[in-house]
């Protein structure tokens, strides 16, 4: 464009002010503001050739070798609206990194590219979202994943909590691998990689609205690094799946009713950390429904469990790893647990919001 | 009506004109209202239901009631 | 955790199992009338250790389950006005009224919020002085030092926006109703531990000896469940009925003094809804005359609603121990935790809602 042109932004707003420090409706109109939004604040951390094009869609060189990787997509998409924006752990922009490259990680896929498309509220501080984007950097650097393609859209003050963010993934699964919700089978193990219930208290704590001060940080991590390290060992892997909201309990009913199995979960088995406990117990929450963002169920077969739940300690995502259940055929579609007494009941799925009770 | 939790009492002030404490549920850390506990010293371990410590909790009694506990346990051990 | 992990203790629970088993020569039925310990029992499947012939019945001890519809429906109507925050226990979102619940409400665009303490009420009325804070102030002995200190600060704050719904319920008339009525089957008592850490058990003596039904004050863990369990046993087996403590690490005969003394200044006895069950004299707690001020019933202009239950719903007989759960023919099918019939299916306390999460199996 000749820059000795007079510019006209349109009827909207004739004179594009600076608008260095808020974000304001002008940055999603699609002009000159939106421009230098996009080049200013998005293109610099998620450094890519192909986002760098500047196109309308990120263009994709399928590698000659595909059909040596894998044949087989697997696309994922998530939209993350968590208050508040920032936690103890991690923040809005690392859980949609994260949470996508899970979710494509759960398939045995390995992730290569995200897109992003962003809700901005009317009046967000321009450097709040920079933090935000640059986390969103570390966090696909993690994750060796790409951000290749996004989307900028502006709302009015208060209709968007600060801001929202989706994002949408892409892996590749390899020809080896099979893993989905419907392949548990009678006698596999399940495998917990970790500690549960530390995002869900780290976010409620940092919320404020119950006043309580805990230590606990979100565990929100990438998870594809562990699960290519669980591949190297076995492809014996049935089923992998993340316990976000709704927690373990929610998860494994899921599993059960697409597998058509019964799961028994051992408490003695399932890591919690003290004070998420504590926490738990002062609210009257069960732990077993409470969020995670770093860690991954794995339905196995019972013959490589031992091996893989080494291999798991050994990984810094895995180091509190533990055997937790079983599947059994009896009773199918539900999941049961045997308490510290040796007495059984059931766990079903979390039911609404989970509420702190006085009872 | 009774989830009430133990907690340890860190600290005494007062607040809003209020005696309040800030308590130690096992690194949960909350303020609680102990106007009902006014002979409540830091180090003590109170029952804490929506926020409000209802009575200290007694270690020389839970001993004891352990101790009776285990003797019944024993006592079926010898048998 | 310091006070919970020995009362979780496997090996201590099943030696006193082990000594209840040894104890018990006759069918009994004993009644626990406190939400948490029926959440307790199901959680960790307690009864699934219990001998045969020992038979564990629910009371109506779950203060959100009892509160009646009519209350409900008040809350429902004063949190829809516009101007006001209202505020409630988390446990009181998901209760039905006669239509909708608080969370509907929200959804609506009402201003429901969910506080852990009544005092945070009182903070949310004095950081918006434009608005009129109520807070929903439901519960058995247990919860009404909390709420009566609440109103007590803010009367002595000067709050003008600010006032209580109040539903309290207390344990001593229920337990007459269900012992004095021709359909008792009950013959011990689990007095409630934290009811009775407030109001400590001297009111259960009279009961005991009126009834002749043995009152053990038991706590909440596995293991003082299963000590107030034995206690009772004991007493069944040997013929006697009196009040005694298996919680003393907080329990005392009197109770809490300092807590008692709010509770009488601020509260008076009042005939009281329990839902389900129908009016029990004497039975609840209204604010008194000095503290009328801060009712949110004379606050607020309520219209009388004609309250509605569904015809299927036996929570009434269920919180008397005269049903099971899985005797109700919508248990299950129509009445589920996300459409709950009655209050019994709402709250994680109330028997169907325990039953239908850790016992469907049953």
């Amino acid at each position: 464009m000749n820059k000795n042109l007079p510019t006209l932004e349109g009827l909207a707003c004739p004179i594009p002010l600076p608008h260095n420090q808020k974000i304001v409706l002008g940055h999603g109109s699609g002009g000159r503001m939106s421009y230098d939004l996009i080049s200013r604040i998005f293109f610099p951390p998620f450094d890519n050739p192909i986002l760098k094009a500047g196109d309308d869609a990120g263009v994709i060189t399928i590698p000659n070798n595909i059909y040596d990787l894998g044949s087989k997509l697997a696309v994922s998409t998530d939209s993350h609206v968590v208050t508040p924006l920032f936690f103890p752990g991690g923040d809005i922009g690392r859980l949609a990194v994260c949470g996508t490259v899970n979710d494509i990680a759960m398939m045995g896929a390995s992730p290569h590219y995200l897109t992003a498309g962003f809700v901005l509220e009317e009046g967000l501080d321009v450097g709040l979202l920079c933090k935000v984007v640059d986390s969103m950097r570390l966090a696909a650097c993690e994750a060796n994943v790409q951000i290749v393609a996004g989307d900028t859209k502006v709302v009015q003050n208060g209709k968007a909590d600060g801001l929202y963010i989706n994002t949408t993934g892409i892996g590749i699964i390899p020809h080896d691998v099979i893993i989905h919700g419907g392949n548990a089978q009678p006698g596999d193990v399940v495998l917990v990689s970790g500690s549960l219930g530390d995002h869900g208290i780290a976010v409620l704590a940092a919320r404020g609205e119950l006043n309580f001060e805990t230590q606990i940080v979100s565990d929100v991590a990438p998870l594809n690094g562990l699960v290519s390290t669980m591949l190297a060992t076995t492809k014996a892997i049935h089923v992998l799946r993340d316990p976000t909201r709704g927690g373990l309990a929610t998860t494994l009913n899921e599993i059960a009713i697409q597998s058509k199995v019964g799961i028994t979960i051992f408490e003695d088995a399932i890591p919690v950390k003290p004070a998420v406990a504590s926490a738990c117990e002062m609210l009257g929450f069960d732990p077993l429904y409470v969020a995670n963002e770093g860690k991954l169920i794995a339905i196995v077969d019972k013959n490589i469990a031992d091996e893989l739940l080494s291999v798991m300690k050994d990984h810094p995502l895995g180091k509190d790893a533990s055997i937790s259940g079983v599947i059994t055929d009896q009773p199918a579609d539900h999941v049961t647990l045997k308490t510290t007494f040796g007495t059984t009941r059931m766990v079903d799925m979390l039911s609404g919001e989970m509420l702190p009770r006085i009872c | 009506m009774c989830l009430a939790v133990p907690g340890k009492i860190l600290e005494i002030y007062e607040s809003n004109g209020l005696l309040m404490g800030k308590i130690d549920f096992g690194g949960v850390i909350r303020e609680a209202c102990l106007s009902y506990v006014p002979e409540a010293k830091v180090g003590d371990y109170t029952i804490i239901h929506v926020g409000f410590a209802l009575n200290l909790i007694d270690e020389k009694e839970a001993l004891e009631t352990l101790a009776l506990i285990d003797e019944i346990s024993n006592q079926e051990a010898l048998e | 955790m310091k006070f919970i992990t020995d009362y979780r203790d496997a090996r201590r629970v099943h030696a006193l199992m082990d000594e209840i088993a040894r104890t018990i020569h006759h069918p009994w039925v004993i009644m626990e009338i406190c939400g948490g310990q029926t959440h307790s029992i199901m959680k960790y499947g307690l009864d699934q250790l219990l001998p045969d012939g020992l038979e564990l019945v629910h009371g109506p001890g779950c203060p959100v389950c009892v509160t009646s519809i009519e209350m409900i429906d008040k809350a429902l109507a004063i949190a829809a006005q516009p101007g006001v925050i209202f505020t409630s226990y988390g446990d009181m979102l998901r209760v039905p009224g006669s239509a909708g619940d608080l969370f509907s409400i929200r959804a609506a665009g009402g201003d429901v919020r969910v506080v852990y303490s009544s005092l945070d009420a009182v903070k949310i009325a004095q950081e918006n002085p434009e608005q009129q804070v109520v807070f929903f102030a439901i519960g058995f002995e247990t919860t009404a030092p909390a709420n009566a200190m609440c109103v007590f600060h803010a009367k002595k704050l000067g709050l003008k926006n600010f006032s209580l719904l109040t539903s309290h319920v207390r344990v001593p008339p229920a337990m007459h109703t269900i012992l004095g009525s021709v359909n008792n089957r009950v013959q011990g008592f689990l007095a409630a531990g934290h009811v009775c850490s407030v109001m400590g058990y001297w009111e259960y003596t009279p009961i005991a000896q009126k009834y002749q039904v043995p009152i053990v004050v038991t706590g909440f863990e596995p293991l003082d469940i299963t000590h107030g369990i034995l206690y009772v046993v004991r007493q069944l087996e040997m013929g006697t009925y009196y009040a005694e403590n298996a919680y003393s690490r907080v329990v005392s005969y009197e109770g809490n003094q300092p807590a008692q003394k709010i509770i009488r200044q601020v509260f008076e006895d009042c005939d009281q809804t329990w839902r389900g069950i129908g009016t029990i004299p004497s039975s609840g707690w209204q604010l008194k005359s000095e503290y009328k001020d801060f009712d949110a019933v004379q606050r607020f202009q309520v219209q009388q609603i004609k309250p509605a239950e569904s015809p299927l719903c036996i929570a009434g007989r269920i919180l008397q121990g005269l049903n099971k759960p899985f005797d109700c023919s919508a248990f299950a099918n129509q009445c589920n935790p996300e459409h709950p019939l009655g209050a019994t299916m709402v709250s994680s306390e109330g028997a169907c809602s325990a039953y239908y999460r850790y016992g469907r199996s049953q």
